[in-house]
């Protein structure tokens, strides 16, 4: 089995990579590259995203065919993809953060600042919070309610359809942390940076 | 709910950590990638190191350092000392720190802030200030606390904060490496002046002082150093602790 972390410039994706290769050891092949035709030939794919929800669209379309080889993936061919915080963030259909920018439209919905209130919340949303598990979920495989993620974000996803949301944190309001429709993941926290709790996670996606 | 973090701090200098009193005195306290997996292990949310040799010709070391670190510590790593351009940034970044913090460099020129947190996001921009308290206000300091500035610890915030920084590691210099605690007052203030995280360092010597840091200071984590690297505490009685006084802690 091959899993590829997409790399395409979206900023720091060291830590990712190191975690992927951590869990999978030598049975599973990690991939690190936007090479088009590796993309397509993966087993899973893993979208990473740091930055704003603009620089990272801007990152994927600034490699020629890579959004539609990832629409092919994803929708069609419906092989599994785990989206990491500004890389779930970029499910929607549109996001809020610099200027108004279009997403991948995999899951409808969109990417707005959290409310912090008038100050009562500090913002980026940065460090452990717990998750407050709504739906079963492959990924959650032996996670259980109310366990620690590392979280650094000031923007939120959220989506229509309430029904993909499988786990949301309490920051100001309930804010969405995971999803899953049919073969697509998305964490907003960092599975990567999240103790062997995160590792779990990261397990539990390479064997689905 | 957000728990607040406890950030061990670990000095590193040509390699090895040690452990600055008051930014001079240096003691030796072992090998930095061990010491780091011991806290990741111990339930630490954060392990930071500051680079003391920064300017000098070993500056190389630190990046071999992170490279072994991130592979073995799966808790956010923030790596400052020396940090002056985006180059150096993105060569941490790339070695697998998650944040690099920065201090000359921000009050010499915000705009590697303003370039930096564009480039890479605000989530792994860390500004660091040295304060120290001058009549009725705390002035920043540079060079690892050997020059003054002249400029107010609580305007220069706000301008670290607009340029795009997503969090403040303040120092006290006038507590840093005495035991008797955080500088409380300059910890409130800063974190009232602004809307992002702010992490306490500089003069912890005992559990009570962390407590005192989240609950009067209205730090969103504290930063530690001598307290736990020479055994007197572990992490994990650390957050137990704070956990018994009531602060959200993750156990």
């Amino acid at each position: 089995m091959k899993v590829t972390i997409v790399d395409y410039n979206s900023g720091n994706i060291s830590s990712v990579i190191n975690s992927f290769k951590e869990v999978a050891k030598d049975k599973v092949k990690i991939e690190v590259t936007a090479d088009l035709n590796k993309i397509k030939s993966s087993d899973k794919l893993v979208l990473p995203g740091q930055g704003s929800f603009k620089s990272c669209v801007d990152a994927l379309n600034n490699i020629k065919g890579l959004v539609d080889v990832l629409d092919d993936f994803a929708t069609n061919d419906k092989k599994p993809l785990l989206g990491i915080c500004v890389g779930l963030q970029m499910f929607a259909d549109i996001g809020y953060e610099e200027s108004e920018t279009k997403g991948l439209s995999w899951i409808p919905g969109k990417v707005s600042k959290i409310d912090n209130q008038n100050g009562k919340y500090k913002l980026p949303h940065i460090g452990w919070n717990q998750l407050n598990i709504l739906k079963e979920s492959k990924i959650f495989k032996n996670i259980e309610n109310n366990s620690h993620m590392y979280f650094v974000h000031s923007y939120e996803f959220i989506p229509e359809e309430k029904s993909v949301i499988i786990a949301t944190i309490d920051y100001s309001s309930k804010v969405v942390c995971a999803v899953e429709k049919d073969n697509i993941f998305g964490t907003q926290f960092h599975p990567e940076k999240s103790d062997r709790l995160g590792l779990k996670i990261i397990e539990n996606f390479i064997n689905l | 709910m957000l728990k607040n973090r406890i950030i061990p701090c670990l000095d590193v200098k040509n390699g090895r950590v040690v452990k600055g009193i008051n930014f001079i005195d240096l003691k030796d306290a072992g090998d930095p990638v061990e010491q780091a997996k011991i806290y990741s292990d111990g339930g630490a949310d954060e392990i930071c190191f500051l680079d003391i040799t920064a300017s000098n010709e070993n500056r190389e070391t630190i990046y071999d350092v992170v490279e072994k670190t991130s592979k073995k510590c799966f808790v956010p790593l923030t790596v400052g000392g020396g940090v002056r351009t985006i180059e150096d940034i993105n060569k941490l970044l790339n070695c697998g720190a998650d944040k690099v913090s920065i201090n000359t460099a921000a009050v010499q020129n915000s705009t590697v802030i303003v370039e930096s947190s564009k480039k890479f996001g605000s989530q792994c921009i860390v500004v660091a200030i040295d304060a120290k308290k001058n009549a009725d206000k705390w002035e920043i300091f540079t060079h690892g606390g050997r020059n003054n500035t002249g400029i107010d610890a609580l305007e220069f915030v706000k301008k670290m904060e607009d340029s795009g920084a997503g969090e403040l590691l303040v120092t006290s210099m006038d507590r840093d490496g005495t035991q008797v605690g955080y500088d409380i007052d300059l910890m409130s203030e800063i974190s009232s002046k602004v809307n992002i995280p702010v992490i306490a360092s500089g003069g912890v010597g005992n559990l009570d002082h962390l407590v005192d840091g989240i609950k009067l200071g209205n730090a969103s984590a504290v930063l530690a150093a001598s307290i736990f690297h020479y055994g007197k505490h572990s992490v994990k009685e650390a957050k137990e602790y704070l956990d018994k006084k009531g602060i959200p802690v993750r156990i």
